[in-house]
């Protein structure tokens, strides 16, 4: 008997690498990397630079908003107004710009309509308590309303004085090839996981997604921190339709239809638990890649698209039915 | 003079009367037991004293000035703390991120401030120890025990210097041994001054501990006694309203 108490508190239960190992994002990232080498041998079309600069650009729009997602995910929300916040903020940029403003305007047109949007989503869930699923659903409707009154539901490719800016912002690859989009998914992936990891902020949106009451009772700032998060959602919305738009270099009223669940589901396939409480700014990444290497690979072998949506759900299915697998041997 | 006095507080929700003119003081080093029937009113004083509610009517004073408290963030900084009922523990967090929410540790400059996991880790493993505790601050709540789970909330009281420690039925799910510690804990807030409301329905723990038994029924004080005037029988009365009130 020569363990002491303090070697005892010292003492972690679980090893670092136990930890990773035992983590959805992680098996889903070995699942993402098997599956571009099996690609890689299995046709000559997947690891050509053209391609996989179209995949990891594909991946930046439904990665980015993925990232605000699984904040919302982690204290125990939902933001199903992703696709319509992002359509609205697309053309409100463009017809700002399309008026003659330059391209700081409108985007700070654009990113401001976000912020109004996630703070109005802010105030109704955590102040007057209502749930998130109907306060987005509700915005799902009414953003897509909007972005169709603001343009006249007509297509917008004429950006005005800036047009050339904008274009060069989204579809540019400024840094070595890699295309924009990546670069700001990136940016905003490492900035994402380190607000959850090394700030109080983060702490405390994992504390409310545990245990919103314990957090109530130590004093957390529940509410204000629940604003912050739906603002923060409606934000990667609008930074991702602000891209997409320079990406396009036009904005119809549809884009971004669907793109709520596409979202979702690369944040759960990433390991962000609906319940609340867990979820990585990683597994926001690592999921929405998962989906993009699905949709990518099934074109690629020759598979019909209409496939596409069994491949995915499957994905989603297989993802979380995997966790619960290892769970249940956990507890016995 | 009283650490804490308190003065004709009442509470009501809408028609309900939860607490009606109940005064009573508690001095430095004392441990008080708070006891009563489910509904009396226990838990709706202790989270007046705690600042999660502000009574409808009466006054606190806390060493003689008064305490308005609006929020449990302003009680702990009166120096009161307190160990909830449901213990108020995130499971997806690390016992260490329990033991500092809400005042996590943090080190930069401004507002560039990130948590500093180190000292968190190194001061919860200092409190564990002192608690004689073996719990791991590393490790998720979720897979504790419950003395460790006890232990966890415990300790978050132990982060400042804590006047008033109000404790809300510490002992009632955990093992016979670990009841032991926690009343050892007790005693040990008592030896540094520190004054403690032990609410409970178990008798023999504050018959074990408490120098002073308050007893409430339907939101009213019936009894103040000091334990050695008092008997189990007794309190056992006054709570189900077998004996009526004594002085």
């Amino acid at each position: 008997m020569a363990i002491t108490l303090d070697q005892t508190i010292a003492h972690k239960q679980q090893s670092w690498l136990a930890e990773k190992l035992s983590s959805q994002t992680f098996w889903v990232l070995v699942a993402v990397i098997l599956a571009c080498i099996f690609l890689s041998f299995a046709t000559d079309s997947f690891a050509t630079s053209k391609n996989l600069y179209n995949i990891t650009r594909n991946v930046t729009f439904v990665a980015i908003i993925a990232l605000g997602m699984t904040l919302v995910i982690i204290t125990g929300g939902i933001d199903l107004s992703v696709g319509s916040v992002l359509c609205l903020c697309s053309m409100i940029l463009g017809v700002v710009m399309h008026a003659g403003y330059s391209i700081e305007v409108g985007i700070a047109a654009s990113i401001a309509t976000a912020l109004v949007i996630g703070a109005c989503h802010g105030v109704l869930i955590a102040y007057i308590g209502m749930p998130s699923f109907v306060v987005t659903l509700a915005t799902l409707s009414i953003a897509r309303s909007l972005a169709m009154v603001a343009s006249g539901n007509t297509v917008v490719f004429q950006f005005g004085p800036d047009h050339d800016k904008l274009l060069a912002l989204g579809g540019g690859a400024w840094f070595f090839g890699i295309a924009n989009p990546v670069v700001y998914m990136v940016v905003l992936a490492l900035l994402t996981g380190f607000i959850l990891r090394w700030t109080r902020f983060g702490r405390y949106i994992y504390a409310i997604g545990g245990n919103e009451h314990a957090a109530i009772l130590t004093g957390v700032p529940v509410r204000q921190i629940k604003v912050a998060v739906y603002m923060i959602s409606s934000l990667s919305a609008g930074i991702a339709g602000i891209i997409q738009t320079g990406w396009l270099g036009a904005i119809t009223t549809n884009i971004g239809t669907g793109l709520e669940l596409q979202v979702i589901a690369a944040a759960v396939i990433g390991g962000a638990a609906l319940a609340g409480g867990v979820g990585t700014a990683l597994g926001a990444i690592v999921g929405a890649a998962l989906i993009e290497v699905i949709r990518n690979s099934l074109g690629l072998l020759g598979i019909n698209a209409f496939w596409q949506g069994c491949f995915i759900g499957g994905a989603i299915l297989f993802a979380v039915l995997f966790d619960r697998i290892r769970k249940f041997r956990q507890s016995e | 003079m009283a650490v804490l006095e308190l003065t004709n507080i009442s509470k009501h929700f809408g028609a309900i009367q939860a607490v009606n003119d109940v005064s009573f003081s508690i001095e430095a080093g004392e441990v008080v037991g708070l006891m009563g029937d489910n509904g009396a009113g226990k838990s709706t004083l202790v989270k007046m004293i705690a600042g999660n509610f502000s009574p409808s009517h009466g006054t606190m004073r806390m060493d003689g000035a008064e305490l308005v408290l609006n929020k449990p963030v302003e009680a702990r900084r009166h120096g009161i703390e307190i160990v909830h009922q449901d213990l108020a523990l995130c499971d997806n967090l690390t016992a260490a991120a329990n033991v500092f929410l809400g005042r996590e540790i943090r080190r930069g400059v401004g507002p560039f401030r990130i948590l500093d996991y180190a000292s968190m880790y190194k001061r919860a493993g200092q409190i564990f120890a002192e608690l004689k505790s073996e719990t791991r601050p590393r490790d998720l709540v979720k897979q504790m025990s419950g003395g460790q789970r006890q232990a966890v909330a415990i300790a978050r009281t132990r982060l400042s210097e804590a006047k008033i420690v109000l404790m809300d039925e510490p002992t009632a799910a955990i093992s016979v041994r670990q009841v032991a510690e926690v009343l050892n804990l007790i005693r040990h807030l008592r030896d540094q001054g520190i004054a403690v409301v032990l609410i409970s329905h178990r008798m023999p723990d504050v018959f074990d501990v408490a120098d002073r038994v308050i007893v409430m029924r339907r939101g009213r004080k019936v009894a103040d006694k000091r334990i050695a005037a008092s008997s189990p029988e007794e309190v056992t009365g006054l709570i189900t309203g077998a004996i009526e009130q004594v002085a």
